[in-house]
C-alpha cells in the first residue's frame, strides 16, 4: 500500500482519536497545571434556630471578578504535582533524610497518598494479572475437553462473573463476607473466633478485594483462550501424539506457543484493567485499607462544593504515565518479534 | 364520552383546587421547581406547597435525590437556574452561598413569612438566606434493659461513663461490642470526630483566618475519646454508616448507639424490629465530656433557599408555595417525621434526644466557606490512627497538611 493510501484510509480515525483522546488528555494536563483563585473571605456573623457564630463566608462578586479575569485559574506550574496530595517531594525527602533503616522509611512513605495508593494498585495488578492469565487457560482447557453437550451450558456459566456488574459483584462479596453473612459467619465458626472480620484487618481486606478481582476477571482471559483453542491446527497435536507426547507435553510444546500472541494481548488488557481498579473498593467500602490511582481521582472530585480539578487532573496525568511504564516491557518485546519475524 | 370525561376531571379539579386555594401563592402561572434531598419531613413540605401552590403555578416539578448535594452548584449555575429552590440544610447552604447562588428573602419574608417564627430565619450578616423547618442533630440511643441487666446505674452523661457503661455490659457478658456509631470512613469519621472536638471546646480555625487549628491538646484528648469508644464498637466499624448502625440496632445487636435524631422515628415503630428492643430504648442527650457542659453533636437544620438565577417572579411564586406548606396543620400531619422547628409541634418520644441535646447547648456544625475541605481531610486522615497505626499527633497533622494543601489549591489559603 501506498503511504498515501494508508494515510487517507486511517484519517477518519486518526482525526477521532485526536479530538476524543489527544485533545481531552491535553486539556486535562493544562487543568493540572492550574489551581483556583483566591477566596476572598470575609467574616459574617451567622444566626440559626440554635444561636449565633462568627464564620466566614465567600465574597462572591469579588471572587467572581477575579475569575473573569482568568477563568483556567491561578498559574501552579508543577506544584500540584510536587505537593503532598502527589509526589510529596519535600516530605519524602525529609523522611528519607530523618529514617535511619528502609522499613521505617517506608512507613512513612506510606502516610502520603498518592505512595499509599501506588502500594495497593501495583500489588493489586501484579498479583492479579498472573493468576486470571493463569486460570483462565486452565479453564478453557478444560472446557474446550469437555463432551459437546456440556460446553455451552459451561461457557456460560464461567462467564457469569463477567456479565454480573462489577459493583452488583463486589456489593454482593460485601455482603456475604459481613460477620452475619454467609462466608463470613463461617470463617468465625471455623476460627472460632467472633470478632473476626474480613473488613476489619488490612491483610484480609487486601486479600478480598484481589480474590474478587480475579473472579471477575477470569472469565475474560477464558474466552479468550477458549477461542484459541479452536485453531490449534490438528496435524501438528496429532503429529506430537504420535511422536508419543504426553498431553501435558502437547500443552506445554504445542498448544501454549500457539496461544503466545494472545496471552501478550491479554497481558496488556489486564494490566491496563488491573492498574484502573475502582470498583470494588467502593464496593466493599474498603478505602480504610486499601486506595487505588483512580480510587484518589474520583475523591478530589467527589466534595461537589470544592472539587479539586488540578489534583484530578494531576493524578489522572500520574495514571496515564503508569500505564504507559507498565505495559513498555510488553510492547518492546512486540516489537522486538516483530522484527525477528520480518528478518526471517 | 371519554372527552365529557376529561371536561367532568377536569372541572372537578379545578373545584378541588380552588375550594384548597386558601394560601396566598403569590404571582399566578410561574414555573416552580423544588431540588431536594429524600427523606419524609423533606416531602411532607415539598407536599404541602404542591397541593396549595401548584394550581397557580404553570409548572411545579421536584426532584427529590439522596445526591442533591452533589448536583446544586452544577445545577444553579446557569442562568436561569434549574431550579428556583433547593432545600439545604447547614453545610449545603454554604456550599450554594460559597458560589452566590442563593438570594437574601427579607423582602418576601415581609410580604409572605408572617407566621414564620423568628428562629426559623437564618441570617448571615443581618440578611435572611434561609427558613429552617427542622431540627436534626447526633445523639446517644440506649437500652434501658440492657444497661439495668450489667448494672449500670442512671443513664451515662459522659464519655467516661459510655465507656465504663460498655465496658459493664462487655464484663457481663451479653455483648462484646455493645457501642455503633458512624464511622465510615469519610464523611462520617470525619463528622465523630467533629462532635466530640466539640464537646472538648475545640476550634476548628484560627480566628478570623482559614488556617485549620486542631492540633493541639483538645485535638489529641478528642481523638483520645474516640479510640477508647471504638474499642466497643463492631468491628466492621469503618465501613458501616447511618443504614448500617440503624440495622444492628433494629436487629438488637448493640445496647448504646450515636446515631441520627432523624432514625429516631425510623427506629422507634413497629417495623423491622422486635418488640424487645423498640420498647427498651430511649433517646437521650449526647454525653459530654467529664466536668465538661457541651454535648458531643453537631445541630443541622433544614430549610429552604431561594436561587438567585431565577425571575424575581419565579422567585416569588417559589417561596410563597413552600412556606405555605409551613403550618402547625402540616406539622399535626407529619408530626413524628421531624423535630420540626414550626408551630404546632408536640415532642414525641423520637423528638427527646435532639431536643435534650440542643438544650444543652450543642453547637451548630460550623458554617465556615472553607469547612467542607477541613472535613473531608478528617474523614480521609483519622483512620490510621484509628486502625492503631499512627499516633494521635501524627494523625491531626497529616489532617491539617492535607487541609492546606487542598486548601491552597482551592484557593482559601
Amino acid at each position: 500500500m501506498k503511504h498515501s493510501t494508508f494515510l487517507l484510509f486511517s484519517l477518519p480515525s486518526l482525526s477521532v482519536m485526536f479530538l476524543f483522546i489527544a485533545i481531552p488528555i491535553v486539556s486535562v494536563f493544562i487543568q493540572s497545571l492550574h489551581i483556583e483563585h483566591k477566596q476572598v473571605i470575609i467574616v459574617t456573623e451567622n444566626c440559626d434556630p440554635f444561636g449565633c457564630e462568627t464564620t466566614t463566608a465567600v465574597d462572591t462578586e469579588a471572587s467572581a471578578k477575579l475569575k473573569e479575569k482568568a477563568p483556567l485559574g491561578k498559574f501552579n506550574g508543577f506544584k500540584t504535582y510536587s505537593n503532598r496530595m502527589h509526589f510529596a517531594f519535600d516530605e519524602v525527602g525529609e523522611a528519607w533524610k530523618s529514617s535511619d533503616s528502609f522499613t521505617v522509611f517506608t512507613k512513612k512513605l506510606y502516610n502520603y497518598p498518592l505512595y499509599r495508593a501506588l502500594s495497593f494498585t501495583l500489588t493489586y495488578t501484579f498479583v492479579v494479572t498472573p493468576f486470571v492469565l493463569f486460570l483462565g487457560f486452565l479453564v478453557a482447557v478444560g472446557v474446550n475437553n469437555l463432551p459437546k453437550m456440556f460446553k455451552g451450558p459451561t461457557i456460560f456459566a464461567s462467564l457469569l462473573p463477567m456479565i454480573v456488574t462489577p459493583l452488583v459483584g463486589s456489593l454482593i462479596l460485601f455482603w456475604m463476607v459481613d460477620g452475619d453473612g454467609v462466608i463470613g459467619a463461617t470463617l468465625q465458626k471455623i476460627f472460632n473466633d467472633n470478632s473476626l472480620s474480613l473488613k476489619a484487618s488490612p491483610v484480609l481486606t487486601w486479600i478480598m478485594l484481589m480474590v474478587y478481582g480475579i473472579w471477575h476477571l477470569m472469565p475474560f482471559s477464558f474466552i479468550v483462550f477458549y477461542a484459541g483453542l479452536q485453531t490449534v491446527p490438528q496435524e501438528t497435536i496429532e503429529a506430537a501424539t504420535i511422536d508419543g507426547a504426553s498431553k501435558f507435553q502437547r500443552i506445554r510444546h504445542v498448544v501454549i506457543p500457539h496461544l503466545m500472541p494472545l496471552a501478550i494481548f491479554i497481558t496488556l488488557i489486564l494490566l491496563m484493567d488491573n492498574f484502573r481498579v475502582f470498583e470494588p473498593i467502593i464496593g466493599f467500602r474498603a478505602e480504610a485499607h486499601a486506595t487505588s490511582i483512580s480510587w484518589l481521582i474520583w475523591n478530589h472530585l467527589r466534595e461537589s462544593a470544592y472539587p479539586l480539578y488540578n489534583a484530578a487532573g494531576a493524578t489522572s496525568m500520574v495514571t496515564i504515565f503508569g500505564v504507559a511504564i507498565l505495559l513498555l516491557p510488553v510492547l518492546i518485546r512486540t516489537w522486538r518479534d516483530f522484527k525477528e519475524k520480518n528478518k526471517g | 364520552m371519554l372527552f365529557k370525561k376529561l371536561i367532568l376531571v377536569g372541572f372537578i379539579s379545578l373545584f378541588f383546587s380552588s375550594s384548597l386555594y386558601a394560601a396566598d401563592c403569590g404571582p399566578n402561572g410561574q414555573s416552580i421547581r423544588i431540588l431536594a434531598s429524600d427523606f419524609p419531613a423533606i416531602h411532607a413540605i415539598a407536599n404541602s406547597a404542591e397541593s396549595n401552590c401548584a394550581g397557580s403555578a404553570s409548572e411545579f416539578n421536584r426532584n427529590h435525590t439522596t445526591e442533591a448535594r452533589q448536583i446544586m452548584n452544577a445545577a444553579q449555575t446557569p442562568n436561569p437556574a434549574e431550579y428556583t429552590s433547593v432545600i439545604v440544610a447547614n453545610s449545603t447552604l454554604v456550599q450554594l452561598m460559597n458560589d452566590g447562588l442563593v438570594r437574601p428573602l427579607d423582602d418576601l419574608v415581609e410580604k409572605y413569612g408572617g407566621h414564620l417564627k423568628s428562629n426559623q430565619l437564618i441570617t448571615i450578616d443581618g440578611k435572611i438566606m434561609a427558613i429552617a423547618f427542622m431540627a436534626n442533630s447526633q445523639h446517644m440511643y440506649y437500652r434501658t434493659d440492657i444497661l439495668e441487666k450489667s448494672g449500670v446505674d442512671g443513664i451515662p452523661a459522659t464519655y467516661d461513663e459510655v465507656i465504663s457503661a460498655a465496658e459493664k455490659i462487655r464484663a457481663a457478658g451479653i455483648m462484646e461490642h455493645p457501642l455503633v456509631m458512624n464511622l465510615k470512613v469519610g464523611w462520617n469519621v470525619g463528622e465523630v470526630f467533629n462532635t466530640i472536638y466539640l464537646a472538648h471546646g475545640g476550634e476548628f480555625f484560627k480566628p478570623g483566618s482559614a488556617e485549620a487549628s486542631i492540633n493541639n491538646a483538645k485535638g489529641v484528648a478528642a481523638l483520645e475519646t474516640m479510640k477508647a469508644l471504638v474499642e466497643y464498637a463492631h468491628p466492621d466499624h469503618l465501613t458501616q454508616a447511618s443504614d448500617d448502625t440503624q440495622g444492628l440496632w433494629e436487629a438488637g445487636q448493640a445496647a448504646i448507639g450515636f446515631m441520627w435524631g432523624s432514625r429516631g422515628g425510623v427506629i422507634l415503630d413497629n417495623e423491622g424490629s422486635s418488640a424487645e428492643v423498640t420498647s427498651n430504648t430511649v433517646l437521650s442527650a449526647a454525653p459530654t465530656v467529664t466536668g465538661g457542659s457541651i454535648p458531643g453533636a453537631t445541630l443541622w437544620w433544614d430549610g429552604i433557599t431561594i436561587a438567585t438565577n431565577v425571575s424575581d417572579s419565579e422567585a416569588e411564586a417559589t417561596f410563597a408555595a413552600l412556606v405555605s406548606g409551613m403550618t402547625s396543620e402540616m406539622v399535626a400531619a407529619n408530626n413524628d417525621d421531624a423535630i420540626w422547628l414550626i408551630d404546632g409541634f408536640k415532642p414525641g418520644p423520637a423528638a427527646a434526644g435532639v431536643s435534650a441535646t440542643a438544650q444543652g447547648g450543642a453547637k451548630s456544625y460550623p458554617m465556615f466557606a472553607q469547612m467542607g475541605l477541613l472535613h473531608n481531610a478528617l474523614g480521609a486522615e483519622l483512620v490510621d490512627f484509628l486502625k492503631g497505626s499512627e499516633s494521635a499527633e501524627q494523625a491531626l497533622s497529616d489532617v491539617e497538611a492535607v487541609y492546606e494543601t487542598a486548601a491552597k489549591d482551592a484557593g482559601y489559603l
